[in-house]
């Protein structure tokens, strides 16, 4: 028997549940008495695609240092969901815990020897306390957590509180919540050895940090970004993105006076529809945006080559999942790269955001409808499950009330009444750019057929190959100023840059702030480049240029961010070494760790060349 | 097709409406299409119809999908923002366009294959939503630029040019349109101009979705014997249930709605569409009835035609969804963003 795991604010508990159970909520209230603490959590759920009766956990990884990224492997297992027990059990690290219903005996088999094993009958409470079934379900939950407030020395004032304001309003519910939570608080400390090894001690680690999902911030950064109009199709992991606009806009856009809307949300009948409608609505000057995961993004192919082609705004977020075909519905992964950067046929490039957390999300969110009538083009703001469904501890989001909407090259009834030239794909400023109209802005100037046919400079349809080959050029032109106009990417280099360079991008990165941390603990000099947009600043192949290696960390099979940055700077692919993570689960700080370690070994053992033999 | 332009100069005596101007002001480019397809017929009626109304062309938008019928746009109101968007796809890119800017009036021309195939999803939903829209289907049952195959609306055992027969059954997208939920169906022929322009009139007038389905044959390709669209076909089975005459002064009459006789209809912004009728026990504002009468004629063999469903109170999208009056495409910042003291309550109920 190893010695007992012992940690301070510094540990993975994990709960496996039965989906439905309404466990959810207990397990909220959990990891919600820990950051109340002081001590900053990072939360995941891990769900099948399914409503009810199939296995699902949800992880809290308590980090006194506030690493958001998941730690993999678990200290403290609480299994309540027969089904995965065996599985449950394997993943417990060695002097780990398991805190398990005892109610019905379990065979010393079924347990590891190398586990420390807290047995309570909690079946056996909730039986002699209630009668109602629901009641014995959902209260089992609670007691649950007041066991481990003991076991973990919690403070009990802390959950109360919550419990509190849990159900406001609700206030018939409070007592009997309260009742259950010391009913297993106070079994736990009569019958259990509390604490454990493991203990979450008060802090000042949380300051005024929130607690919110990517898609709920990058909701409400739609409605910060001047959207008025949203059509999508449910696919998960994307519906609550959309479900979270209109609650936003529920309460932020409801006019007083009238009561009437300042905005309008339609759920589409495909995709296909959803993208159509977007494309309408901008096309027609309102701030428009859909949202999917990868297999929306598969159907919507062709309208994204029009609004490309016809040079229509619009903005689109992909929370994607793991791939292909139906894939890993509910799993994560950064495996739609390629498919939106050059999205449906012929030569297209897309402009792609990368935001890395909830904060993130909410300004990338917002930005992107700037960006999307700047350059008349679909803007897409990449983000997955990962950061889409799992709520994360990040700064508070800040708004600057002095910005403006940038509503790109509108050109209005003054200046048509003016005289001033309209060519729809005329380039007037020298940037790609060219002006617009609304439908309806003046009687004799400005109209113009949009379309999906090749056409002149003023919108008429022309075949002619130079006609052709001037306004294909001129959409390579506005993507290059895209580069500067989307968010730099973010460098952390010392004085003196390193040998090596690792290059990630958006849900990778707070792993990868923990693995740099351990890379400096140990002495290993790394620089680092977040991408933070699509298409590559200069900057970025600068930095390759600078490093012997650079290890490209991504979470797909392909490699497909290594592909964009060889495709699009011509860089020598030998030149990028590959860390992919793709099994569905969010990537580790330890997976990173390890795997660069390995290849960095390598590289300092052998020559990077050979030199040419002498002649 | 022709390739000589039109001059643009006109008589000084050319008939102005209320707007000033002249038919020639509705007028688009000259079509491409074959002489004497059915299509620019209705071109020619939408330009009558528009002018008729007094719109003014700048406040129309006209968005189609991809085909012969897709095309026309081009050939009507030049002064009209246009939208030649993907095949089948017309009806979402309307739908988006009209919640953007409730202001403008939307045509959405499409053909039978772009609807009643790739499309038939997006018609659909776009009828059950009520988008404030006159959708027009040029219904010709062939695909013209691809060279004439059938297309979904063609009739069973109707032949194809090279003399093949049709063995699928027709979609009737007009019924469809009914038992969707259109608050407004008719079916014209774009050889009798008199029912038609009458019909877009009041299908511009009415709020919700109108649906035309407008038989119009394709010289090139769908206008032989043995053809169930072509002219001389549709001419003899030609089965009118009504006609009317559409009028914009608003005056809501009461008057008995007896058989062959004309009774007036008040559409919701108060204008009137009086109608003769002329099949015999024909209700037009029973949609049951409706479906069945156009069932039991073309059982027939005949091509019902006319005003078929009205529903002259329908409410729009805009009211399902209950959006402002202003167009939201012409709101600012201040009515868009709820700026930075509303951001801190927000991050307040985080913690």
């Amino acid at each position: 028997m190893p010695q007992p795991i012992t940690a301070t604010n510094d540990f993975v508990v994990k709960f496996a549940n039965v989906n439905g159970s309404g466990s959810a909520s207990a397990n909220l209230l959990f990891a919600k008495s820990i950051m109340r603490m002081g001590v900053p959590v990072a939360t995941r759920n891990i769900f099948p695609s399914n409503i009810q009766g199939l296995p699902t956990w949800y992880e809290v990884r308590v980090s006194g240092k506030g690493y958001r990224g998941r730690r993999g492997g678990v200290d403290l297992m609480v299994p309540m969901n027969p089904q995965t027990w065996d599985h449950d059990i394997a993943e417990i690290e060695p002097g780990g815990y398991v805190f398990y219903d005892s109610t019905r005996p379990i065979p010393q088999s079924r347990f590891r020897p190398d586990i420390n094993i807290i047995g309570m009958p909690l079946t056996e409470i909730v039986n002699g306390a209630y009668t109602d079934s629901r009641q014995r379900q959902l209260f089992k939950n609670i007691i649950y957590v007041g066991a481990l407030s003991a076991l973990l020395d919690m403070d009990p004032a802390v959950i109360e509180t919550l419990i509190g304001e849990q159900f406001k309003g609700k206030d018939k519910l409070i007592k009997p919540n309260l009742d259950a939570l010391h009913m297993g608080r106070d079994y736990a400390l009569q019958h259990l050895q509390c604490p454990l090894g493991l203990k979450v001690e008060r802090a000042d680690a949380v300051g005024d940090h929130i607690f919110i999902d990517g898609n709920n911030a990058a909701a409400l950064g739609a409605v910060y970004g001047g959207a008025s109009f949203c059509a999508w199709y449910p696919i998960t992991p994307s519906s609550s993105l959309a479900e979270s606009f209109e609650r936003h806009c529920r309460r932020f856009r409801v006019d007083k006076a009238t009561g009437k809307n300042r905005f309008a949300i339609v759920q589409a009948e495909d995709e296909l529809a959803s993208i159509g409608m977007v494309i309408g609505a901008a096309w027609n000057g309102s701030r428009a945006f859909t949202t999917t995961s990868g297999p929306g993004i598969s159907l919507m192919q062709e309208f994204l080559g029009l609004a490309y082609f016809a040079e229509i705004p619009a903005v689109l977020f992909d929370v994607q999942r793991g791939g292909p075909s139906t894939g890993m519905p509910t799993r994560t992964q950064q495996a739609d790269l390629l498919s939106c950067a050059y999205a449906s046929h012929g030569d297209t490039k897309h402009v792609m955001l990368f935001p890395a957390d909830p904060k993130e999300a909410f300004e990338m969110g917002a930005l992107a409808f700037d960006l999307a009538d700047r350059l008349q083009t679909p803007i897409f703001v990449m983000l997955d499950l990962d950061i889409g469904m799992n709520e994360s501890l990040v700064p508070p989001l800040k708004w600057d009330d002095a910005h403006r909407m940038d509503r790109g090259k509108v050109m209005t009834a003054d200046m048509l009444e003016a005289g001033k030239d309209f060519g729809r794909y005329l380039d007037v400023d020298g940037d790609g750019i060219p002006y617009r109209t609304l439908p309806g802005t003046h009687p004799k100037r400005g109209a113009f057929f949009t379309r999906g046919t090749t056409k002149d400079r003023y919108a008429k349809y022309s075949e002619e190959g130079p006609v052709y080959v001037d306004n294909m050029d001129r959409l390579l032109k506005k993507f290059n100023t895209a580069k500067s106009l989307v968010p730099a990417p973010e460098l952390r280099e010392g004085a003196e840059p390193a040998k090596a360079g690792v290059i990630y991008f958006g849900s990778t990165s707070p792993a990868m702030d923990e693995a740099l941390d351990t890379f400096a603990e140990q002495g290993v000099r790394l620089d680092a480049l977040r991408l933070k947009g699509f298409p590559f600043a200069d900057t970025v192949f600068d930095f390759i240029a600078r490093h012997d290696q650079i290890f490209v960390v991504e979470q797909n099979r392909d490699a497909q961010l290594r592909f964009l940055i060889v495709n699009e700077g011509d860089v020598d692919p030998a030149r990028l070494i590959s860390v992919l993570n793709y099994d569905g689960t969010p990537i580790t700080a330890r997976f990173i760790v390890d795997a660069i370690s390995k290849k960095l070994v390598a590289a300092n053992v052998k020559p990077f060349r050979k030199k040419a033999p002498a002649p | 097709m022709t390739y000589i332009a039109k001059p643009k100069f006109h008589h000084p005596k050319l008939a102005t409406n209320q707007l000033g101007f002249t038919h020639r002001d509705y007028e688009g480019a000259i079509s491409t299409l074959c002489a004497g397809c059915g299509h620019d017929s209705i071109s020619a009626a939408i330009i009558e119809a528009c002018f008729e109304l007094d719109l003014a062309p700048h406040r129309v938008a006209k968005l189609s999908g991809i085909g012969c019928s897709s095309k026309t746009p081009t050939y009507f109101l030049g002064q009209s923002h246009g939208f030649n968007s993907v095949h089948g796809r017309m009806p979402s890119v309307l739908t988006g366009a009209n919640l953007a800017n409730r202001e403008l009036i939307y045509f959405g021309v499409s053909g039978d294959g772009d609807s009643a195939s790739i499309g038939l999803g997006q018609f659909a939903h776009s009828i059950r939503r009520g988008v404030n829209m006159v959708y027009i289907v040029e219904n010709n049952g062939v695909y013209g630029l691809t060279k004439g195959q059938f297309s979904a609306t063609a009739d069973k055992g109707s032949r194809s040019k090279k003399g093949q027969a049709n063995s699928d059954e027709p979609i009737d997208l007009a019924s469809m349109a009914i038992l969707l939920g259109a608050s407004f169906v008719a079916r014209g022929f774009s050889g009798d101009k008199t029912q038609l322009v009458p019909l877009i009139k009041a299908a511009v007038e009415h709020r919700g979705a109108a649906f035309l389905d407008i038989i119009s044959p394709c010289v090139a390709f769908n206008n032989h014997p043995g053809s169930t669209k072509s002219y001389d076909y549709v001419r003899e089975h030609n089965e009118a249930v009504n006609s009317l005459d559409f009028m914009v002064p608003r005056a809501p009459i009461k008057a008995d709605y007896q058989p062959g006789t004309v009774a007036p209809v008040t559409q919701h912004d108060g204008s009137v569409i009086n109608l003769r009728k002329l099949a015999g026990e024909y209700d037009l504002g029973d949609r049951a009835a409706a479906m069945r009468y156009v069932a039991e004629r073309e059982k027939a063999g005949e091509i019902v035609t006319g005003l078929l469903y009205l529903d002259p109170d329908a409410i729009d999208l805009h009211e399902h969804l209950n959006t402002v009056e202003m167009p939201l495409n012409a709101l600012g910042d201040a009515e868009l963003i709820p700026g930075s003291e509303a951001l801190d309550r927000f991050n307040n109920s985080l913690r």
